[in-house]
């Protein structure tokens, strides 16, 4: 190349000189400029447009939302001892699909599992997506499956129940379902304080699945609250132990017993039989499931002619040692006759309990307006369910006073064409072990029990009432048997037929009410034996000693001190010959 | 003005390798943190169990057995009870 001026002139280039339209020019910036608009429109619509759905898709390849569970809470007894829990398990399911198992494999998961391997290959070959090998296995026990490292087969977390008093207390706390959601007794009645509600957070997990970084708790999760019972276990298992041997003896149908804490309404001990164990709910009947204690009502008997009694004394018809003549055993009320056991003749009032004669109650009841009967009664809680939140509590039967005949008013006198459950029938008892007033049942620990309940007898009622049914336990009452060795104790037998289809059977339900110690009563302990059937069926021979095994145990174990060295009260005998009632 | 630069960058290298070693620890800790956690939960799971276990090995059946057959004790009869008042 020469240097300017010499030979050829470079700005003479031929390509140059021929002058190129401009709008080449302008075509190719101008599909630069589209270039950077459509640049420019893209990164809009990632930034702004379609933000969300980007960084949505972009958090689910490397963030987790992981659910915290919450347990269930506890339930214990008044001294805090574990009645039901819960633990974590595992619930082993498989995808069929993925779960491609040689022979060998499959019968060592079954013999892990503890299942027939032939279930095991046929619930595998089944249809669906999802299918559940076993639940609530020990998690040792799905440790050892995770290690078999099984294609197709993962595990879920779950709780499961335990219930370490077993059958002594199943009545009382129920059970959970596989979901651990309540479905009897205590666990259904507490549900919605007992479940706990599961939490979430959100994280951030690695390659390797540990969670690196913690974005944002969800929802706290809440723990179940743990529920406080009145219930004392130890209580509880003497109650049970007692109330098993009777039937046993007696070869009974069933039976029942309600321990109730006399200063503060606490239900202490609560045994319903037969049970079962909740452990291991695998053959249930509904027999067992039944607790009798609250859904059976039955007629009480001569259990409730101490409510008779105590009404009539404190309207003031009758003194204690007011004289009724009972002879010749026998009362015709317009075409029907109510007769007692055994004929008494001349009888005070306090011998009306004491011998329990039906035709002496009657008596005493007919005085009465049926109103202020009905009225005591309902005062005293028959009739009406207790309301303490238990599943199909029953609440008896109690006619309206208006509908009474002056029969039905008579044997209701005598606790018969009435109906009630064991716990109502404690829970009336109240009023004699108390100063006459009722306080209301509990069945969580009550801390501060009020001092005063709904009075339906005066004081001097009451303490009458507590003589007399001292009496029935000492000789020549109808239930001796009852006594506690160093205490007092005071109650009423009641022994009635069983009504089936209207009309009375020869089968029987032997009961009997107490408490003690009499000089200031803590316990009130009702027992209930349904159909014995071993020759003895009298309250006070097969109830009364049940009565007699529970108190003197419960009172030793409640360091109760002994009143026994006091000189009992003499109650009036009748004087002879004196003017009939 | 050119050093002012060279400090700058200097500076800008230094934090960024800080927070990158910043960030990692974090991560570290926070893997550890979670491994204690699961180990309380474990832990807690334990306890549970063996407050199960307690109250098996304590319930009432077993202590009254153990104390009648193997311990021979029976409960007193009521003239071998002495009550002591305050």
């Amino acid at each position: 190349m020469g240097r300017p001026g010499g030979g050829m002139k470079l700005s003479r280039s031929p390509l140059l000189e021929e002058r190129l339209p401009a709008w080449r020019a302008h075509f190719v910036m101008g599909l630069l400029l589209l270039g950077f608009a459509a640049l420019l429109a893209r990164s809009f619509y990632l930034q702004g447009v379609n933000k969300d759905f980007l960084i949505g898709q972009g958090e689910s390849r490397y963030e987790r939302v992981l659910e915290i569970s919450a347990t269930r809470g506890r339930i214990l007894d008044r001294h805090g001892d574990v009645l039901a829990m819960s633990t974590p398990v595992k619930a082993v399911w498989a995808i069929p699909e993925d779960a491609k198992l040689t022979p060998a494999q499959v019968r060592q998961l079954a013999s892990l599992l503890e299942t027939d391997p032939r279930e095991l290959s046929r619930k595998l070959a089944g249809e669906r997506d999802f299918v559940y090998l076993k639940r609530q296995i020990a998690p040792d026990v799905a440790a050892q499956i995770a290690n078999l490292k099984l294609p197709g087969v993962h595990f879920k977390n779950e709780f499961r129940r335990y219930y370490p008093s077993g059958e002594v207390a199943a009545h009382m706390l129920g059970f959970t379902g596989v979901d651990d959601a309540g479905q009897e007794g205590i666990e259904l009645a507490m549900n919605s304080q007992l479940t706990g509600k599961p939490g979430g957070r959100r994280v951030i997990k690695d390659r390797r699945g540990q969670i690196v970084e913690d974005v944002e708790s969800i929802k706290a999760p809440q723990e179940g609250k743990d529920t406080v019972l009145a219930l004392d276990a130890k209580l509880q298992y003497l109650a049970y132990v007692q109330l098993k041997q009777a039937i046993a003896q007696h070869k009974a149908k069933a039976g029942g017993i309600v321990m109730l804490d006399a200063k503060s309404g606490e239900v202490l001990a609560l045994v319903n039989l037969p049970t079962y164990n909740p452990n291991n709910r695998t053959r249930l009947s509904g027999a067992q499931l039944r607790n009798r204690a609250f859904t059976d009502t039955f007629e009480p008997g001569s259990t409730f002619k101490s409510f008779t009694v105590a009404l009539a004394l404190d309207k003031g018809n009758v003194r204690f040692d007011t004289p009724i003549q009972t002879a010749p055993g026998r009362l015709t009320i317009g075409s029907a006759t109510i007769s007692d056991a055994h004929p008494h003749g001349m009888l005070s009032v306090a011998q009306v309990i004491q011998k329990s004669s039906n035709v002496g109650a009657a008596k005493m009841a007919l005085a009465i307006p049926a109103e202020e009967m009905w009225q005591m009664f309902d005062n005293l809680g028959f009739g009406q369910p207790l309301k303490l939140g238990f599943p199909g509590e029953a609440a008896g039967r109690l006619r309206p006073h208006k509908r009474w005949r002056p029969i039905e008013q008579a044997t209701m006198s005598y606790g018969h064409g009435i109906s009630v459950t064991l716990i109502q029938l404690a829970r009336a008892y109240q009023a004699f072990a108390r100063n006459g007033d009722l306080l209301p049942l509990s069945l969580t620990r009550v801390d501060a029990a009020p001092t005063m309940g709904i009075r339906v007898f005066t004081e001097q009622t009451a303490r009458e009432m507590r003589a007399m049914l001292e009496m029935a336990v000492m000789p020549g009452g109808t239930a001796p048997k009852a006594q506690v060795p160093g205490y007092r104790v005071a109650g009423k037998t009641g022994t009635a037929n069983k009504l089936e289809g209207g009309s009375y059977t020869n089968k029987y339900v032997a009961s009997f009410v107490g408490f003690a110690p009499v000089s200031d009563p803590r316990l009130i302990i009702a027992v209930m034996v349904d159909e014995p059937s071993a020759g003895k069926y009298y309250g006070g021979e097969v109830a009364a000693p049940v009565f007699s095994g529970v108190m003197s145990g419960a009172l030793r174990s409640l360091g109760v001190a002994p009143d026994a060295l006091e000189k009992p009260l003499q109650m009036a005998t009748i004087p002879p010959a004196k003017e009939e009632m | 003005m050119l050093r002012l630069n060279l400090i700058l960058l200097a500076a800008v290298l230094i934090s960024a390798l800080a927070d990158v070693s910043i960030n990692h620890r974090a991560r570290k800790l926070v893997t550890s943190y979670e491994r204690e956690q699961e180990r309380m939960r474990a832990l807690e799971v334990e306890w549970g169990q063996l407050q199960l276990e307690q109250s098996t090995w304590a319930t009432h059946a077993r202590i009254e057995e153990i104390a009648r057959q193997r311990l021979g004790m029976h409960t007193p009869r009521t003239n071998q009870i002495i009550t002591a008042n305050p």
